[in-house]
């Protein structure tokens, strides 16, 4: 099948490479650009293990095609830790709170994590909770996953958080 | 003292050792994407497999046609049944006792069964290839319903089996009959049943559903012609067994097989059996001479790779008419599938199902299982569970709930009025287990405390009549659950995987500096070892558990272990550690009497380290002693500082908990809230509470899952209709409930540190909890029963049956 060739700015550097028409990203980005962070856990579109951020938006990168992400600017898990390479607020957050288990949901929970916190700064519980309702996690019950969002929320926006992990 | 000399309670602390809520190691990698999961492993040429699938439930192949496969550019090979009869590959054992199809042989016997292999150089090309697989089938009669599969007129699924007369499991009743099991005193318990004052009967369900852990089942096999060896990656939870699978099968000699079990996206038992994925990735790779990947999709998951629970469990209690039970008798039809693929200790053709009495104090019980086979995907797996501990909670628990109903008694009350008593503890139940331990009345009296149990009652009460009255349409249901598990298999006496006892086991050693290396015949997939096993050991040996690197999941390096499930892992190889850790602490004080020149005797343990009984100043750090023991040991004592304990558990751990669910049905639409969830575990001694509290908040959520609408469905043909996630209810953050965790501390009096356990006891006991709630909010309009799952459309039907409806 011919190629295409592609090129996109992942996670501040550029990628490039050769898709199929039919290549998904989440492909693209897990062979060709070696970024195995963004997982896959059902290939449609219900669990978010893939979600990714492009050009400002969440993504389930298992329902893009590479070819449509041509020319994008996405980041994936491997480009959220901070510039001096500590953990972010939301993967600190996620490590504090026991907001994860297997660790499989959560690049893509992290990932729509972060859109959700640039897009409401001071989410309420509830509104967390519909945030993520795109990204299944089998292990948590998600009680602690949106404490860490919380305790990532505090810690961006510079108010204490005392919430403990349960 | 000097200020920087460290206060006890800071050496303490700096140890991070067991009650502690210590941060996960495993985070570290997890949150920055760095994790490593089998469909991350990536080698030089490797090609990937793909599998043609029947579409029928019942059909016989007639003939497969590759051909035009062959040309799909990129693809290399198609093996079929008959590539895989050159090498005696195409059936294997399962874990029960029976034969499975690796790829159909003649015939396939459910939707969406392994036909054929295809092999390419990429995941697009082996799917092309996979398309122009060209299957005849001939259709034949399909069963799915379970009641009708001992009919005489009932369709021969199993023709292998022809003529043979017993199985694994003793005799065969019926071509499709897999085996009977029963046990208990049958006279004894009718007798008890003729003279009762009171019975009920009622055909319990637990449906068929699916663990699907968020990565799915998947490996990578590399076979080196030149030295004769097979590495397989792959998503297992008990790594050495799948090894000795191996062996046994591929005739390949077993240190030449390498099973490494990276990081697992979760199990929930769907990654405990072998799967024909893995037998035809490692025969493409012996045949190819490349390595092959193979990745299952959700669908493939949910529909072939296992299963768990299909039993329907026809219970009767029996009674005195003040509300003490006299008996017990169940009969139950376990639907296996087309397979019997059940993960259970090979003399246990049904778990643990005989945990069945549960909490109470049934002087007689009789039980029988029989296993049928069906037109559905076999397995049998257990789906957060200790071998069918979760369908005898469930049945139990909902069949207390039903002698209440009729004795006019609270359920909460009947419950503590039979209660098996603290002083009965070693407790020898009707159906032969040693329950070791338990404080039942506590834990129930202080969940009903923390509920205001008398006042949700009362606030049902006005409901209800409220309901009548015609000012609501919302019911109110109360859901009481009080379970025992029986975890840990378990004690090499009763339980073994094909013949290898169910020990665990761990080799710690310790380096010069005062870190060390734990390796465990566990393995976690999302429970956290990594960080509560270095726990363990730096409460038992005074090394920080930052110092200890803890190691799963490499045949190679691990010491032989079971792996990871039926909550046996705390239970077993916890204890293997702690005795390890102890191994070490014995030689250490040895050295360290050397050193400070006393006797051992005269040494006492202190936090990190030895010290001289009545000289607390003379002490010696077990950072010391890792230093001495590389260079100057006692004379005859040989240098180093390691140990491994493989552990033969002296029986099974009873964890047990007391949950309640309050939730509220609109009759007109079925839709419900669950208002609130309380639950008590008392899972002995606890070595990381956060990590509990998140094994517990999962496990509910599993259970909120299962029993409200997570469900393996057929239609009458054999279909799947709830092959994806679009229809096999997943609950999201919206849906899910909050939970309210609570506890008591009952420790295992034979386990080396006191821990049962608990990775299953919400699944265990949560499942009853929601199914009591929906129930209970019911029972007031005439109903008895209610089966699971409960979803919206349920519920509606249910109130219409009740004429409740305008």
């Amino acid at each position: 099948m011919p190629k295409t060739h592609v090129t996109m700015k992942v996670n501040g550097s550029e990628v490039e490479g050769l898709a199929e028409p039919r290549t998904l990203l989440v492909h693209f980005l897990r062979e060709q650009a070696q970024l195995t962070g963004t997982h896959i856990g059902c290939e449609t579109s219900h669990c978010g293990a893939c979600t990714i951020d492009i050009d400002g938006m969440s993504v389930k990168s298992c329902t893009m095609l590479a070819v449509q992400a041509n020319g994008s600017d996405i980041t994936t898990i491997e480009g959220m830790a901070n510039a001096d390479g500590s953990l972010s607020a939301l993967q600190e957050g996620f490590r504090m709170m026991h907001g994860l288990q297997c660790g499989f949901c959560t690049p893509g929970m992290i990932l729509r994590a972060h859109r959700l916190l640039k897009e409401n700064p001071s989410p309420t519980e509830a509104e967390i909770r519909a945030g993520i309702s795109g990204n299944i996690c089998r292990c948590t019950g998600y009680q602690n996953i949106v404490k860490a969002i919380q305790y990532a929320a505090a810690k961006i926006n510079g108010v204490e958080f005392q919430e403990a992990a349960e | 003292m000097n200020d920087m000399t460290p206060t006890r309670e800071q050496r303490e602390a700096a140890l991070e050792g067991m009650g502690c809520k210590r941060k996960r190691v495993e985070d570290i990698r997890f949150t920055q994407g760095k994790g490593n999961y089998v469909d991350d492993v990536k080698l030089p040429g490797m090609l990937h497999g793909d599998f043609v699938r029947s579409p029928h439930a019942h059909a016989r192949v007639k003939a497969i046609h590759t051909e035009e496969a062959l040309k799909v550019p990129g693809v290399l090979a198609v093996i079929t049944a008959e590539t895989l009869k050159t090498v005696n590959l195409a059936w294997m054992p399962t874990l029960a006792g029976d034969v499975q199809m690796v790829l159909a042989d003649g015939k396939v016997l459910f939707q969406n069964q392994e036909v054929a292999f295809v092999v390419a150089t990429d995941r697009y090309a082996a799917d092309d290839g996979v398309a122009k697989v060209v299957v005849e089938y001939e259709a034949l009669p399909v069963l799915v319903d379970p009641f009708k599969a001992m009919d005489a007129d009932a369709p021969v699924l199993r023709e292998d089996l022809a003529g043979k007369t017993s199985g694994a499991h003793g005799p065969r009743k019926h071509h499709n009959h897999v085996f009977e099991w029963a046990i208990g005193d049958k006279d004894l318990t009718d007798a008890a049943f003729a003279k009762a004052d009171v019975t009920i009967k009622e055909m319990i369900s637990y449906h068929r559903t699916h663990p699907s852990p968020l990565e799915t089942c998947q490996c990578v096999c590399s076979f080196d012609k030149i030295k004769g060896e097979l590495t397989i990656w792959g998503t297992f939870q008990a790594p050495h067994v799948i090894r000795t699978v191996v062996a046994l099968i591929a005739k390949i000699p077993e240190h030449k097989i390498h099973v490494i079990a990276p990081d697992i996206g979760g199990g929930f038992g769907n990654k405990v059996g072998a799967y024909p994925g893995y037998i035809c990735a490692a025969v493409a790779s012996i045949v190819t001479g490349k390595p092959v990947k193979w990745v299952e999709d959700r669908i493939e998951n949910l529909t072939a790779t296992s299963f768990a629970r299909d039993y329907h469990m026809t219970t009767e209690l029996a009674a005195t008419k003040e509300g003490k039970v006299t008996g017990l008798r169940v009969h139950v039809l376990a639907d296996h599938g087309a397979f019997d693929a059940c993960a259970d200790p090979s003399k246990w053709p049904a778990g643990f199902f005989n945990i069945v009495t549960g909490s109470y104090d049934f002087p007689v019980a009789h039980c029988v299982v029989d296993g049928i086979y069906t037109n559905k995907a076999p397995g049998g797996v257990a789906y957060r569970c200790s071998f069918r501990v979760t369908e005898a909670a469930y049945c139990i628990e909902r069949a207390m709930d039903i002698l209440a109903q009729k004795l006019g008694m609270d359920p909460a009350d009947l419950r503590l009025k039979n209660f098996v008593k603290t002083e009965q503890f070693p407790y020898h139940s009707a159906l032969g287990w040693e329950y070791d331990s338990g404080d039942y009345h506590t834990a129930m009296r202080k969940m009903m405390e923390a509920v205001d149990y008398a006042g949700l009652r009362k606030e049902q009460a006005e409901k209800r009549a409220a309901f009548k009255r015609g000012e609501t349409r919302d019911i109110m249901g109360i859901g009481v659950s009080f379970f025992t598990e029986i975890v840990g298999a378990g004690p090499s006496k009763n339980c073994d995987i094909l013949g290898i006892a169910m020990f665990d086991s761990c080799e710690i050693r310790l380096h010069p500096t005062g870190a060390g290396i734990a390796r465990v015949g566990s393995k976690s997939q999302g429970q956290g070892h990594e960080t509560t096993w270095a726990q363990i050991i730096a409460t038992e040996i005074g090394i920080p558990a930052d110092n200890i690197m803890v190691e799963e999941g490499n045949t190679d390096t691990a010491p032989y272990g079971l792996g990871t499930y039926g909550s046996r892992s705390t239970p077993v190889a916890g204890a293997a550690i702690a005795m390890a850790a102890r191994k070490i602490k014995a030689k250490a004080q040895m050295i360290a009497a050397y050193k400070l020149e006393v006797h051992e005797d005269d040494l006492e343990w202190d936090i990190d380290g030895f010290r001289v009984k009545g000289l607390p100043e003379k002490v010696m750090s077990m950072k010391d002693i890792c230093w001495a023991a590389y260079n100057s040991v006692p004379p005859g004592m040989e240098p180093g500082l390691e140990a491994v304990s493989y552990y033969d558990p002296p029986n099974m751990t009873y964890p047990f908990g007391a949950y309640l669910c309050v939730m509220d049905i609109d009759v007109d639409t079925g839709v419900y809230k669950v208002r609130r969830f309380y639950a008590l575990d008392d899972c002995g001694t606890r070595i990381n509470p956060m990590i509990i509290e998140g094994q517990i908040h999962g496990g509910l959520t599993e259970a909120f899952a299962i029993a409200m609408g997570q469900e393996i469905r057929y239609d009458a043909e054999g279909n799947v209709v709830t092959g994806s996630f679009m229809d096999f209810f997943m609950p999201t953050a919206v849906e899910t409930p909050h939970w309210e965790t609570d506890f008591t501390v009952t420790p295992s009096p034979h386990h080396p540190i006191g821990a049962k356990g608990v990775g299953e006891s919400p699944n265990v006991g949560g499942v009853p909890a929601f199914s009591n709630a929906v129930n209970d909010a019911f029972a007031f309009l005439g109903s008895t029963h209610i089966q699971m799952p409960h979803d919206f459309w349920r519920n509606w039907q249910a109130a219409k049956s009740l004429g409740v409806l305008a």
